[in-house]
């Protein structure tokens, strides 16, 4: 009841502690479409459902999985016109550090520093917090590694997630799947076989798309 | 100078104003992390600062990143800091010298805004420079042993001082 009188302003704190511009986004987030990511130990694929709104739309020019760098890549659950955004500050970044480095961005950075984007977002003046999850998938030195980065700006590392619509019984039936040592073609089919759990209607090649990464590789496929 | 899985870099200990000599022990080569170094020749408030500026840098790195710099990494920093001045240059010749990961030797040396040239036997820098070029290509051999590449280093780096009135007065050698 207090929290609604302050849910006007970003940057202002609601009595219990929350940010309650956050909490929305994190809804807006929880109503995007599905999407999921798994970390194999030679690689990781993220897949996410590819629901248009109407079948006149060419599906071959929506890409809801884009890479930053040639070893990494994202996918979102939320709103598209703010993944296009965060995707290409994340990609000036990441063509930042290599300009000074000479070095391909590792994950880490490269998730830390987007986070940090998503945060300035919740302190400034004047504007809104992002309205996207991202997964980011990367392959580097330190091998594949799957992050979760959320509006607020935290970010963390996972095995395999899940974000959207479906997502508590995604969780569920990944956590039932995984196991420590997948490789990565039980991966994908462990991706196709969740989306294909919460999917409404017919899964086919058009209605879904996967990103898989290697080693040092990233390519896409529907 | 690259020997087998070590490298060597060396530098005289004179700091001096075109003729006159202020100090005979100028520590010229300064330690980025245990496998990396630096020598800096050329303006001496340049080369403080600029090595002040790149511990800084990598401090930050090793913080962040939670790993020492690579050797190519850093030679790559160095050259975009010095390019950073390019219209208003630090008056110094960095000469870096690292071991990778897997112990294989990595030298380097570049002009003061940045131009990096790399080699793989050897690299010199300073007012001694031609003649070291030349000491160098004659007395070097590929894959030699720290022992041996101490004394080459050092039989170059002294016979070629020699004929510079600006250096001299000894010399400090780093082998790793």
């Amino acid at each position: 009841m207090g929290d609604s009188q302050y849910s006007f302003s970003l940057t202002t704190f609601s009595p219990s502690g929350k940010l309650v511009q956050i909490e929305h986004a994190l809804t807006a987030v929880g109503s995007g479409q599905t999407s999921l990511g798994i970390k194999a130990s030679n690689g990781v694929v993220i897949a996410t459902e590819k629901k248009l709104p109407s079948i006149l739309v060419d599906e071959s020019s929506v890409h809801k999985i884009q890479s930053l760098t040639p070893n990494i890549g994202v996918v979102y659950s939320g709103m598209g016109p703010d993944f296009r955004v965060l995707v290409r500050k994340s990609r000036k970044q990441a063509e930042q550090y290599h300009r000074l480095y000479k070095e391909p961005i590792p994950v880490t950075q490269l998730v830390r520093e987007t986070a940090a984007v998503m945060q300035e977002f919740t302190q400034s003046g004047g504007v809104r917090p992002f309205g996207v999850s991202l997964l980011v998938a990367g392959y580097d030195d330190k091998g594949p590694q799957l992050y979760q980065v959320d509006p607020s700006g935290s970010y963390f590392s996972w095995k395999a997630s899940a974000m959207g619509k479906n997502v508590s019984n995604a969780k569920t039936f990944l956590e039932k799947r995984y196991v420590e040592e997948m490789e990565l073609d039980d991966a994908v089919h462990t991706a196709i076989l969740t989306l294909k759990e919460g999917f409404e209607g017919q899964i086919s090649e058009k209605n879904i798309e996967i990103g898989i990464i290697g080693e040092k590789k990233e390519f896409r496929q529907y | 100078m690259v020997g087998k899985n070590c490298f060597a870099i060396a530098s005289d200990r004179r700091l001096g104003v075109q003729l006159q000599t202020i100090a005979t022990d100028f520590q010229r080569i300064s330690k980025i992390h245990d496998r990396l170094f630096i020598g800096l020749s050329g303006l001496a408030t340049d080369s403080q600062t600029l090595y002040q500026r790149l511990v800084f840098r990598h401090k930050l790195y090793q913080l962040r990143e939670e790993r020492d710099m690579k050797p190519e990494t850093f030679a790559s920093l160095v050259s975009a800091l010095l390019y950073e001045k390019r219209f208003g240059p630090y008056f110094c010749q960095p000469v870096i010298a690292g071991l990778s990961d897997e112990d294989k030797p990595f030298i380097c040396t570049m002009d003061s805004i940045g131009a990096k040239e790399l080699a793989k036997d050897f690299v010199v820098a300073g007012t001694a420079g031609e003649s070291l070029y030349g000491a160098c290509e004659a007395m070097f051999k590929p894959d030699m042993e720290p022992d041996e590449l101490f004394e080459t280093v050092s039989q170059a780096l002294l016979s070629s001082v020699d004929r510079d009135c600006l250096s001299g007065w000894g010399g400090h050698v780093y082998i790793v």
